[in-house]
């Protein structure tokens, strides 16, 4: 799984509600990605005033077949980078890193999961619903945002999982309310051991507290802001509790961006927590 | 093909292009983008005596041609640097510069007595100049008296065979005043520039972008104030190397540090957009001598001070 870097032509550019899903020639992305991890892409051309990498979740890679070597992600557009990111067309090229991160855990046994994606936080899940349901499991799928031109991927989510269950905020697609509102049915549906899911802070710490009750592993995948992507430069921390029950800043882009949900000090995030390691340094 | 060996103090390296400090952890990371051990050395992030966690996020926020940050020195201490980053820059055959920080004399000292004698350390860069620390705009480098001090009390607990250098802080009057401070006290050379203090606002949530309010501001938009701060040092002290750094993203801006005066170049912030970049850049500063004429980076070093009255191709 180490990460390489390539200039990647782009295949394809497709708008997707409010969002673009872009298909680029990246073998050996492609070669080693796991779903959960994701790709740090450059932006703004080399004399960009841009210099940080956006960083975005891998929807799908294609290692053999037809379209041998190329990648997928979803991209929302939301500042100066991803506007010129979104402006791009096939044919251009760009320059990506990866696959990077820590990806979500399978099962050791074949368990039920569920699958829950928030906006395009659904991108990453997709591919891990074929492998789950490729090693037999049964799986359920969520996905839910704001309003329905927000969703993403409910269609391969269909396709890939049989059922899926929608939720937006406003109730112009689906269930009224959010994700975290239907996810206690589907858990006891299929009597799930564990919740994968992917989308904005707030929702993944609902998820975490849902599975929590129900004594059920959750697995998340942060959007936290990154610099680098690759974990020289500390920007992308967050306060997690270590196995030695010992909380530390540690980085999104290398030890995420998939934790496990009861780990993660939601409450603390963007504070200081005393007890922190190295929080009692800070005064000195 | 130009000879790229230079030197930094008694420290003499294959190439003049390194890491910089808090841009490249310690190596490993970047290591899977390139062989860490064909830059000149690798500078590690600023290795303080204990655990330190750093500042809340955000840290960080994208301006234009830089970013700033608000890291707060986040790392394992010097126990953890020793047993594991150390040896295993060692093992790669990489060069090490140790970036060492602290809040006051007596850390600088210590940390200094637990690298003296090992063979892994070639140079120690010390930090004087972090902006994000408690006492924001009282860091010793905007004190000559103080800078003074920490570099004096280096130099004499350090081990006599490794380089101490002093990295300087841009947020003064005259850096070559406190340049000329920390030689008198024993400073090898120096590294120029730290960060500059910055800020910016979030106009969604109207509050500071940093968890930490303030923060160190680096990339392009710093390097022409980098430059100036080494040619200025070089000018006053010009017996001693400069390790240059600010805003390096090419070959011909390294070319312009060295000219100025740098006898190396750290590539910073570039890292964030480009792993590869320090490679990259050592391989185009070495097609820009090339093409220059000049048969070794040491005949570049300091090159555009000579007198207008000479003219560069003559000397070529």
């Amino acid at each position: 799984m180490t990460p390489v870097q390539e200039i990647a032509e782009i295949f394809a550019v497709q708008k997707v509600g409010e969002y673009y899903q872009f298909t680029v020639v990246a073998p050996g992305v492609a070669s080693s990605f796991v779903p959960g991890q994701f790709v740090a892409i450059a932006v703004g051309g080399e004399q960009s005033s841009m210099l940080l990498r956006r960083a975005f979740a891998l929807y799908g890679a294609t290692p053999t077949g037809d379209y041998a070597g190329t990648i997928q992600f979803v991209v929302a557009e939301h500042g100066p980078g991803t506007e010129w990111l979104v402006r791009r067309r096939a044919g251009e090229h760009l320059d990506v890193v990866g696959p990077l991160g820590t990806p979500f855990r399978l099962p050791r046994r074949t368990v039920p999961a569920v699958l829950v994606g928030g906006g395009y936080g659904t991108a990453p899940l997709v591919p891990l619903a074929r492998q789950l349901i490729e090693s037999g499991s049964d799986i359920e799928f969520i996905v839910g945002a704001a309003t329905a031109s927000r969703l993403f991927g409910e269609l391969a989510a269909r396709r890939v999982a049989g059922t899926v269950t929608v939720t937006t905020d406003d109730g112009s697609a689906g269930h009224r309310g959010r994700v975290s509102d239907v996810l206690p049915a589907a858990i006891k549906r299929i009597n799930a051991h564990v919740v994968y899911a992917c989308g904005p802070m707030a929702m993944l710490r609902a998820v975490g507290d849902v599975a929590l009750a129900h004594a059920v592993q959750a697995q998340v995948a942060v959007e936290e802001s990154m610099a680098c992507g690759v974990g020289v430069c500390m920007t992308c921390v967050l306060p997690v509790r270590g196995e030695d029950g010992q909380s530390r800043f540690v980085r999104a882009c290398i030890d995420g961006p998939v934790f496990d949900a009861a780990q993660v000090r939601w409450d603390d995030v963007g504070t200081l927590p005393p007890d922190l390691v190295g929080a009692d340094a800070m005064g000195a | 093909m130009a000879d790229m060996t230079t030197k930094l103090g008694s420290f003499t390296l294959p190439n003049p292009v390194l890491t910089a400090s808090g841009c490249a952890a310690s190596g490993k990371e970047l290591q899977q983008f390139f062989d860490v051990a064909s830059l000149g050395a690798v500078v590690t992030k600023s290795i303080m005596l204990r655990p330190r966690s750093g500042r809340p996020t955000p840290r960080m926020a994208e301006t234009p041609s830089g970013m700033l940050n608000s890291i707060g020195l986040q790392g394992p201490g010097i126990d953890a640097f020793l047993e594991h980053d150390l040896p295993w820059l060692a093992e790669q055959g990489a060069r090490t510069v140790v970036s060492i920080a602290g809040g006051h004399v007596d850390d600088y000292v210590a940390l200094a007595r637990r690298l003296y004698g090992n063979p892994a350390v070639s140079m120690i860069e010390v930090n004087i100049s972090c902006p994000n620390v408690e006492n924001r705009g009282q860091v010793f480098a905007c004190d000559p008296a103080a800078s003074g001090r920490v570099i004096g009390a280096v130099r004499r607990a350090a081990d006599p065979a490794v380089p101490v250098f002093a990295k300087l802080s841009p947020d003064v009057t005259d850096i070559t005043l406190i340049a000329r401070v920390c030689a008198d006290n024993g400073a090898d050379g120096f590294s120029l520039i730290n960060t500059l203090l910055g800020m910016a606002i979030d106009t969604d949530t109207l509050a500071p972008a940093l968890g930490g309010v303030t923060g160190g501001l680096s990339g392009p938009a710093i390097r022409p104030i980098a430059l100036r701060c080494v040619w200025q040092v070089r000018e006053t002290l010009p017996h001693l190397p400069i390790l240059g750094m600010g805003g390096i993203r090419t070959g011909l801006d390294a070319l312009q540090f060295v000219l100025a005066g740098a006898a190396a170049v750290s590539v910073g912030t570039a890292v964030f957009g480009d792993p590869s970049a320090p490679v990259r850049v050592l391989a185009e500063l070495e097609r820009a001598l090339d093409e220059r004429g000049f048969a070794a980076v040491a005949d570049a070093v300091g090159f555009a001070h000579r007198s207008v009255a000479e003219p560069v191709k003559e000397n070529a």
